[in-house]
């Protein structure tokens, strides 16, 4: 994981995006969680060897973060801080699958690259996905929206604490951070000893501070439900959204469309 | 050691949401039954401490590197393991949406992989009989140290095994486990080291903390239960994925009744028109991109 001292300004700016007021951002957070769910799907159902057919469906991040005022810097940022597992585990392809794949006629390249380039793509496709989902509706809508869906009303209200007291804990570990290396000068890093002082006593105090949380929340009349700014209605607008999408999917997935737009280009339909 | 999206297929992933969702709702229901809401913001700051403490290295002793806390056994030693199975599958939705850590379809594998292991499986099995009902240094220090190893040795098998079932990539199976496995127990055993230290501290600042309550998490029936099926499933799975390369594709077949929709070796006339067309998408994307960010911009 990414230090979250950069981390946390990055959530602050992903906050900021979601709190705009475009088309995007008034959707339904289910409409939107469905249709990511659908591209999800579609993109992993591809075989291994699949790049051509994966293209088009890099129209839903687009439409996302273009619509919802996403800048694509702030993707492209994220996508790289997420990047080395999948490119050192996809790197073994190349080497062990050498078995030469024909790509077009009398051109053959190793299958192990063609399906590196294709778990590049997928994964710089499901990312981007799931970032300008994010980014267009809140944390706090998805998990709402979640709860709508089933999922345990507890888990959800308790996944929104971690959201709300992730930037609060961090500014706080970031202090004792500093203080520590304030009082040791010339050593990077605490021994093992000093650091199980240091997060112990930033557990002590966490538990104290939800302690505290628990009976302010209890005097504003917290019942297990966090309440939402911007009321949820899954209007027509939403599902002609859903709908839109997954029948943009189910195409892509079906027919081959790069193909069929080739072949138009080229003017030898049939 | 997050799984993500681009490396599994669809059923690998439905199989891990399938498990987790069930896990999330087994251990809300039990903490419904258990306490009362005072537990909620104990997690989810509890989850919140874990993504702090994830700030703050130490210096690994004998070694120039450093480490830092999981969470998973901690947080289990201090909530209990439904709650810490809670909050650690809230602590990986936050990491699949805001970090890009994993991707939200193997978010359900990574719950399973992270999440389960430590709490159900290292924490009641082997942290809380060597801990002991009044544990002292020694027996703290070996229980995390021993349960965490394990834990993580669990969790890089599980990582293994989806991979494989998944058949994205082309690792084998042996040699991916004999990569994953020995890395995780150097990770282990950094993620004992900082367990045990953040226990000890814990224990003798405020003994009463550390969690004293039910002694498992399962009952013995429910876990030889839980490993039969496991061992079902692992093993049925591994028949489909090897007779049936992508099991969603196989049922796009039997629907479509095509035999193959993927074209294998294309001819010259359609690759060139793949080509073509693919570049025309990237840029039609591209365009309705730009057009719709200008409209916006023109709307202020």
């Amino acid at each position: 994981m990414a230090s979250l001292d950069t981390g946390a300004l990055e959530l602050g700016a992903l906050d900021a995006i979601s709190r705009l007021d475009s088309p995007m951002q008034r959707l339904d957070p289910r409409a939107k969680l469905l249709a990511t769910t659908a591209f999800l799907v579609t993109v992993v159902s591809w075989g291994r060897y699949e790049i051509v057919g994966l293209l088009p469906l890099a129209a839903f991040p687009l439409f996302l973060c273009a619509a919802g005022r996403v800048p694509l810097g702030f993707v492209a940022r994220k996508l790289l801080i997420a990047a080395p597992f999948v490119l050192v585990l996809g790197a073994f392809n190349p080497i062990f699958d050498t078995a030469p794949r024909e790509i077009a006629a009398g051109i053959a390249i190793p299958g192990g690259w063609i399906s590196y380039l294709s778990i590049v793509l997928r994964f710089a496709l499901t990312v981007a996905a799931a970032i300008a989902l994010v980014a267009v509706t809140g944390m706090n809508p998805v998990c709402s929206a979640a709860e709508r869906l089933g999922a345990p009303r507890i888990f959800v209200a308790q996944l929104a604490l971690l959201y709300r007291y992730l930037f609060v804990l961090a500014a706080q570990t970031q202090r004792m951070q500093r203080a520590a290396a304030l009082r040791a000068p010339g050593r990077r890093r605490p021994s093992i000893a000093l650091f199980g002082s240091l997060v112990g006593h930033l557990l002590l105090r966490t538990l104290d501070r939800a302690q505290r949380i628990h009976l302010a929340m209890r005097c504003r009349g917290f019942q297990g439900q966090m309440p939402l700014l911007r009321p949820m209605r899954f209007g027509l607008a939403d599902a002609a959204f859903v709908a839109c999408w997954v029948a943009f999917v189910a195409a892509v997935r079906f027919f081959d469309l790069p193909a069929l737009l080739g072949r138009l280009a080229l003017g030898s339909w049939g | 050691m997050h799984m993500a999206d681009a490396l599994i297929s669809p059923f690998v992933g439905g199989a891990g949401w399938a498990a987790s969702l069930g896990l999330v709702g087994y251990s809300a229901r039990k903490i419904k039954i258990a306490a009362d809401d005072a537990s909620v913001p104990l997690m989810g700051v509890g989850a919140a401490f874990v993504f702090a403490a994830q700030m703050l290295n130490f210096a690994i002793p004998g070694t120039g590197s450093s480490g830092h806390l999981g969470g998973g056994l901690m947080l289990a030693a201090l909530l209990g393991p439904h709650a810490a199975f809670l909050a650690m599958a809230s602590i990986l939705t936050v990491q699949a949406l805001l970090f890009a850590d994993g991707g939200l379809l193997a978010l359900g594998c990574n719950v399973v992989n992270l999440g389960f292991f430590p709490c159900f499986i290292a924490y009641p099995l082997l942290f809380r009989p060597i801990a002991g009902s009044s544990p002292n240094r020694a027996r703290l220090s070996a229980a995390s140290m021993i349960a965490a190893i394990v834990g993580l040795q669990l969790g890089a098998l599980a990582v293994v095994l989806e991979t494989k079932l998944s058949g994205v990539t082309a690792l084998p199976f042996g040699a991916f486990a004999l990569l994953m496995q020995p890395i995780h127990l150097a990770i282990g055993a950094v993620e004992g080291l900082a367990t045990a230290a953040v226990l000890l501290f814990v224990w003798q600042a405020r003994p009463g903390i550390l969690h004293a309550g039910d002694t498992g998490a399962f009952s013995k029936k429910l876990v030889a239960a839980l490993l039969v099926a496991a061992l079902v499933v692992s093993a049925s799975a591994g028949w489909i994925a090897s007779s049936r390369p992508d099991g969603l594709e196989w049922a796009i077949a039997k629907v479509t009744g095509e035999a193959d929709l993927v074209a294998q070796a294309p001819d010259a006339g359609s690759s060139l028109a793949g080509v073509v067309g693919a570049a025309l998408t990237l840029l039609l994307a591209g365009l309705v991109g730009l057009a719709l960010r200008r409209r916006l911009a023109a709307k202020g």
